[in-house]
């Protein structure tokens, strides 16, 4: 039988046990109950408020769950404070010291541990080679761009090697080339390390970029956990579906249901399309089909309808047009066919319709507001 | 003087010409007739003998150091150890006072910045607050009741047989040492709060979170962030408590005598002003050199007191 180490695959994974978090009366996380896997990156990903930060901070041992247990590498760690776990935080405006030089910070959680000032120098030189800012360790906090302190505040965070990194939105404060570089960059070291990185987001490309797996998070409640195809191909709720990308929602009544596909009565004609979360309905039950932008093809023959094209933003490789079909504002992406090809202008009949499959029927309810 | 031309333009330029006048006028005011007059003064009659009134202006009347000089030494060339030791030993006491209000206030200022959220902080704020409504005499007055032989520390201190004669607090300076201290609170405290409200309490939780134990986390996070609150209250609470009148005379022992009360016997006891000026002066220069000592020491500059 061959030996597994302990030491060589730590247990990196963390459990949430029917998990909930409540301040007074206010229900902030609602019976969160998955297993994020040793090595994963896995995603909170939700709209500011809905409880994130509440469900990392239960996570890092700043609060304790009202209700269930965090369990990390299969540990119950109730009553473990944050310096005794395995974890270390990222916060969201990453507190880093003010008053220390970059080394100093990085430097810090080796310092705790009683790692003397030469050995601290030499791992801190080499943490700054990893987030490729070698010679920068006596320069002062404030003296670094945001994604620079990025940068120091990773590296500070694994400087002690934690099993399970935890990210508090670390990229909202930086601007949109620098985030997306980020991204990958992130990823990288995620790959190198082998950390477990939990991370929360309520950018919805940064979740589906990055990670493993996500779970979408509303008012307290994970509505839905898998992998960014999933989320995105699959919703299991009207919320995951219109939080998650751009999405056109049809409200109808269902007049039959055979296994997975459903045809849906609209005002704009009815339509067939895949149910969603395995579901079942009766004729007669209000529910929503959501079908993406990009799946309203112009001149699809099954599931057809006519629309009148209303406006243009045109954004480049994308054209987004939007057109009416009855009291319906629709989104249709289209991919630009240069001059080769036109769209149309202001008030052409578009012949419109999509795949049944690439629609998903869902029970009506909340719908993610836009931005 | 160019930044204070300045910081005047921007005023005027703000708030308007007669703002900025009314500023301009109230701090010259300030500064000459309620600090710079008097202190000169001081310093005029620290270097005059202490003349009958009908010889002043005469030729007798000319400047000397005679009174700087008895302050060092006695008639007869030797030390004056007397009024020496005794301005020893009331910096040596301010100093501790200084450091007694540190220890107390630092705890209180953090969980005031920190930890008190909504009403908790309001009490607190306002428990601090309200004593000082009460006069200072009255204030030094009660401690001398409370440590008093019939005191409330005696009382319950014989009745749960800790000891069992009265202690003399009042000569064991005792009760000195706790009216001080309370005294000044507040002026450690303010400051204090005002420095370590400024941290942003992430970075607490970070350093715990990277395992720092409490006392690491307030050595390394804290602590470097209050310093120049510190300072600013050690160096108003040091300076009043040297400077302190009634809580000495009131609470000190019979045997101890505050430097304060030598300055007030050669003033009033001795009619002898510039012989108390003098003293005056001493007790200040010796004062403000002790505090830049002290900022030297913790690496504090005065425009971070400023703060
Ligand atoms: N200490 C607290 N006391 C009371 N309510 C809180 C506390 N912390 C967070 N909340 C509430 O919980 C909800 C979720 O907050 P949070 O976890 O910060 O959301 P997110 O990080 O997803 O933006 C918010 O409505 C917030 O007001
Ligand atoms: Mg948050």
């Amino acid at each position: 039988m061959p030996e597994t180490s302990p030491v060589n695959s730590p247990d990196r994974s963390v459990l949430l046990d029917h998990v909930s978090i409540r301040f007074g009366n206010f229900t902030a996380v609602d019976n969160a109950n998955l297993k994020i896997n040793s090595g994963e990156f896995f995603s909170f990903l939700g709209p500011s408020g809905c409880g994130k930060t509440t469900l990392l901070r239960c996570i890092s041992g700043f609060s304790d769950p009202t209700e269930g247990r965090v369990l990390i590498g299969a540990k119950d760690m109730k009553g473990v404070g944050p310096n005794k776990r395995p974890t270390a935080l990222i916060f969201q405006h990453l507190a880093l010291f003010p008053l220390m030089s970059v080394a100093d910070n990085i430097a810090f959680p080796l310092e705790v541990r009683g790692v003397s000032k030469k050995e601290r120098r030499r791992k801190a030189e080499e943490l700054l080679d990893m987030i490729a800012l070698p010679g920068i360790g006596d320069k002062k906090v404030s003296e670094l761009s945001g994604g620079q302190k990025q940068r120091v505040a990773i590296a500070r965070a694994l400087a002690v090697q934690p099993d399970i990194l935890l990210l508090d939105e670390p990229l909202s404060a930086l601007d949109l080339k620098l985030r997306q570089h980020m991204r990958t960059e992130l990823r990288a070291i995620q790959q190198q390390v082998g950390v477990t990185f939990i991370y929360i987001t309520h950018d919805q490309g940064e979740a589906l970029t990055m990670s493993d797996r996500v779970a979408v998070m509303s008012k307290g409640v994970i509505e839905q956990v898998g992998a960014p195809d999933q989320i995105y191909n699959r919703p299991r709720s009207s919320f995951v579906a219109s939080f998650v990308g751009e999405n056109n929602a049809l409200k109808g009544v269902v007049k039959r249901q055979s296994e997975d596909m459903a045809a849906l009565e609209t005002p704009m004609g009815t339509f067939e399309a895949r149910v969603g979360g395995g579901r079942k309905y009766k004729p007669g039950d209000e529910a929503l089909l959501f079908v993406r932008p990009e799946q309203l093809v112009p001149g699809q023959a099954e599931n057809a309808f006519q629309a009148t094209l209303s406006r243009q933003e045109f954004e480049g490789a994308t054209n987004h047009v939007f057109a009416r079909a009855g009291d319906t504002e629709l989104r249709v992406s289209m991919v630009n066919a240069g001059l080769a090809g036109s769209v149309g202008s202001k008030g052409d009949t578009l012949s419109l319709g999509f795949a049944p499959m690439n629609a998903t029927i869902l029970p009506v309810g909340q719908i993610a507001s836009e931005a | 003087m160019k930044h204070l031309t300045q910081a005047y333009r921007a005023l005027a330029n703000r708030h308007g010409l007669g703002a900025a006048l009314f500023v301009a006028i109230a701090v010259t005011l300030w500064v000459v007739v309620f600090i710079t007059l008097p202190q000169l003064s001081m310093l005029d009659y620290s270097f005059r003998f202490n003349l009958p009134a009908d010889q002043i202006g005469t030729d007798a009347d000319h400047y000397t150091l005679s009174n700087f000089h008895s302050f060092f030494f006695n008639a007869d060339g030797s030390l004056n150890t007397l009024d020496l030791v005794i301005l020893g030993r009331t910096l040596l006491a301010a100093a501790i006072v200084t450091l007694i209000d540190v220890l107390i206030c630092y705890p209180i200022a953090y969980i005031l910045a920190h930890g008190a959220k909504g009403v908790a902080a309001r009490l607190m704020v306002i428990g601090l607050i309200l004593p000082y409504w009460i006069n200072e005499i009255l204030r030094a007055f009660a401690f001398r009741v409370l440590f008093g032989a019939t005191g409330v520390v005696n009382t319950v201190g014989m009745q749960m047989g800790l000891w069992d004669v009265p202690v003399d607090f009042i000569r064991a300076d005792v009760a000195l040492y706790f009216g001080l201290s309370y005294a000044y609170i507040l002026l450690m405290i303010f400051p204090m709060y005002n420095a370590i409200e400024a941290l942003d309490h992430t970075q607490v939780e970070a350093a715990r979170d990277m395992g720092a134990p409490l006392w690491r986390v307030h050595w390394r996070v804290v602590l470097p962030i209050a310093k120049p609150g510190i300072v600013s209250g050690a160096t108003m609470v040091f300076m009043l408590t040297a400077g302190a009148l009634a809580a000495p005379q009131i609470l000190g022992g019979p045997s101890n005598l505050w430097f304060t009360q030598v300055i007030y016997q050669w003033f009033n006891e001795s009619s002898n002003w510039p012989r108390g000026s003098a003293y005056a002066v001493v007790l200040l220069l010796t004062c403000i050199s002790f505090v830049l000592l002290m900022m030297r020491v913790f690496k504090v500059s005065v425009g971070e007191i400023g703060k």
